[in-house]
């Protein structure tokens, strides 16, 4: 993994140390709050509903056990024991207290973690596919690029007072597991004649106008990726909007302008910009790389989990979910759920964090990532390991077998915690998994995925969710939209909404009746909740939300 | 034709703990919804807002929100300022904490 040069410390250092004096003078009054808000911001420090929140930076989704425990001391010494992961591979911690963020900075600092860029309209932590180095569908790891992107844009002159916020995501792989469709640049990795580029796309996005990316280049030599991505950047920058907040971002710019004249104008620009580039780019690439080089995978018999896997239903169940395809056949990549049923999405305890982290290193070639689904994955785990890092799971309440059911639901902060929330969205989720929980029936309904968000800026992803629900405030009550079919796959689509919402407790019998009416209408069992509605449309699931409606159409 | 004043309290963040408190009638900060003043009067309102403003050294972004009188001081009209009051429904985290440990 990515290991800081003297450079990068003494970056940091002095960034923090910056920081701490600035924070000293908010705290005696030299700073008023106009002055420091940006400050903090560029720091990750928000202010929300209770409390302060620190957002701190998980660049490419990649941990290492050391950083781990870091981020489970943070939560214990300076926030209420926990913290949340989140869809963009951040981890927020919801109650620090502003003279104490300083040390937290630091103490991030000393295993390489920092909050710069996690807000702000800046070029933002690059996410990637958390299979990342470790699928076997994956064409290369994505994540040196990923690291290349963030160290050309960090503190980047150029991109520092952008229209808005800019998000870049990139996979390594065909199968798009992070939803690069929906970021402003989405980098997937394809093949073309036996060499391996990028598919660029652009103008995706999620928030009030949510909008899939199309693609302006469908091969991308892997060269040419930041005099490209430099050329994208200073296109939206001079032809971004600045009036209005709300069209600001390059999926508007893609949209007002159309997308075959961006591509001339980046082409245009990408034809100057690229004689500057002299190969230096390409030198640290190559170095960069080193630090991502494969673990020396050990090799071994698996008979151990063929025998659990017969014996113990339970790990049975565990594995037929949790675990996917690793690209050596004796390895297997774990996601552990952190979605209980009925705790909160994404939230791990500083005890869970530290047993992670002795797992990762007892078994996962200490190494561990966080998807933009809310879990934690440990890449590399040996076959014949997996019934002991199954057993220390169940032991710390992380050995939940939902991973791509209906349980494993991606909820947003909302109301709970979230300044500009109209709605919960946290309690939602939980009585949803608690519901199919108690119904035993989520096994049965297969790959469904619900996404939750407490407001339209969607950063709970639910309009690429199977069922999409959107909390609104509706002349003072909490109501809820529900969107159906849309898709975060490399197949992406905004999902369509059913018709008028629903009331905080209507919410889960709703979707409770959309699943019946899933289970009524498929096929068989292995056509998926998203494949009935494209083949059936909103129809079926219509007359199954307002029964009301239909009748009197009757 | 304009809507019709309701009664107020103003709030806003402390500075050092980031979490909820409310003016008082004597310019004071309190962190029970309860025991801040309710302005009732439209014109005093924005009157009361300079003066909790003149503490920004030691808040975080005061706002007039809506409240009604209750039998214990204002009480929150709004889902938002009640989640305000007493903490985030999935923990006992917040104010409720201090609630419980009373
Ligand atoms: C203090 C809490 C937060 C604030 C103030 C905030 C603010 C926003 C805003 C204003 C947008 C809309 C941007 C636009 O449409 O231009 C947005 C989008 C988004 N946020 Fe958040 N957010 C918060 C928490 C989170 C959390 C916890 C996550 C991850 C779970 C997250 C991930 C995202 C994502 C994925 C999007 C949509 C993608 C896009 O940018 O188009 N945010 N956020
Ligand atoms: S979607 Fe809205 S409520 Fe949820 S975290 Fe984002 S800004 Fe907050």
């Amino acid at each position: 993994m990515y290991k800081y040069n003297a450079f990068d410390e003494a970056f940091l250092a002095e960034r923090n140390a910056q920081f701490r004096a600035q924070v000293e003078r908010r705290i005696d009054g030299s700073l008023t709050e106009d002055e420091f808000k940006p400050l903090r911001l560029m720091n990750g420090v928000y202010l929300q509903l209770h409390a302060y929140m620190l957002r701190v930076a998980i660049p490419y989704g990649t941990l290492n056990s050391a950083q781990m425990r870091q981020l489970a001391l943070l939560a214990e010494k300076w926030d209420k024991g926990y913290g949340h992961f989140t869809t963009r591979q951040n981890i927020q911690y919801n109650w620090p207290k502003l003279p104490d963020i300083p040390d937290m900075l630091d103490a991030l600092g000393e295993v390489g973690l920092h909050a710069i860029q996690t807000s702000g309209n800046t070029i933002r932590n690059t996410t990637a596919d958390h299979f990342a180095g470790a699928a076997a569908d994956e064409l290369t790891d994505p994540r040196p690029y990923a690291e290349l992107i963030r160290q050309w844009s960090t503190d980047h002159p150029e991109f520092q007072f952008l229209g808005r916020k800019f998000k870049i995501g990139i996979t390594g792989s065909p199968n798009d597991r992070a939803v690069v469709k929906a970021h402003d640049v989405g980098l997937r990795m394809v093949e073309k004649d036996g060499e391996i580029g990028f598919e660029v796309i652009v103008g995706g996005g999620l928030g009030r106008t949510p909008m899939v990316g199309k693609v302006i280049r469908d091969f991308l030599p892997q060269p040419d990726l930041l005099p490209y991505l430099e050329s994208v950047l200073s296109v939206y920058n001079v032809l971004g909007r600045r009036d209005n907040k709300y069209k600001a971002r390059i999926k508007i710019t893609v949209q007002e302008n159309g997308i075959d004249k961006i591509r001339e104008l980046v082409e245009a620009r990408f034809e100057e910009r690229r004689h500057e580039f002299d190969g230096t780019d390409q030198a640290l690439l190559a170095e960069i790389k080193t630090h991502f080089a494969a673990p020396q995978f050990r090799s071994g018999d698996t008979s151990a989990f063929d025998a659990t896997y017969s014996a113990d239903p339970v790990f049975r169940a565990w594995a037929d979910t949790n675990l996917a395809a690793h690209r050596q056949a004796d390895h297997a990549i774990v996601t552990v759920s952190i979605k209980a049923h009925g705790q909160t999405p994404g939230d791990a305890s500083g005890g869970q964090m530290r047993v992670l982290a002795d797992l990762a290193e007892e078994f996962g070639y200490d190494e561990l990532r966080i998807s933009h689904q809310q879990n934690v994955i440990l890449p590399h785990v040996h076959k014949s390991d997996l019934p002991a890092v199954h057993a220390r799971l169940k032991d710390h309440g992380l050995a939940t077998a939902n991973v791509g059911l209906i349980s494993d639901i991606i909820a947003c902060p909302g109301m709970d915690y979230c300044a500009l929330a109209t709605a919960r969205s946290i309690p939602v989720a939980q009585e949803i998994a608690t519901r199919f929980d108690d119904l035993k029936l989520e096994h049965d309904i297969g790959h469904l995925q619900i996404k939750i968000s407490g407001c339209i800026n969607a950063c709970g992803h639910h309009h690429v969710a199977h069922i999409g629900i959107l909390g609104l405030d509706r002349a003072g009550v909490e109501n809820y939209q529900i969107t159906l079919g849309g898709d975060a796959t490399e197949t992406a689509a905004i999902g369509k909404r059913t018709g008028p919402g629903f009331a905080y407790d209507e919410i889960v019998p709703a979707v409770e009746r959309l699943v019946e009416t899933y289970l009524a209408i498929r096929t068989s069992e292995e056509e998926t909740f998203l494949e009935t509605y494209r083949r059936l449309g909103m129809e079926p699931f219509k007359t199954a939300l307002y029964p009301e409606a239909q009748k009197k159409v009757a | 034709m304009a809507r019709a004043f309701t009664p107020k309290v103003i709030t806003a963040n402390d500075l050092l703990e980031g979490d909820v408190i409310y003016f008082t009638a004597e310019d004071t900060w309190t962190r029970e919804l309860s025991e801040a003043e309710l302005i009732t009067d439209e014109a005093v309102a924005p009157l009361r807002l300079l003066d909790a403003e003149k503490q920004n050294i030691k808040i975080v972004g005061a706002y007039l929100a809506d409240a009604q009188a209750g039998p214990n001081g204002p009480e929150p009209t709004h889902f938002r300022e009640d989640f305000r009051r007493k903490g985030p429904s999935n923990y006992s985290h917040g104010k409720q904490e201090a609630f419980a440990n009373v």
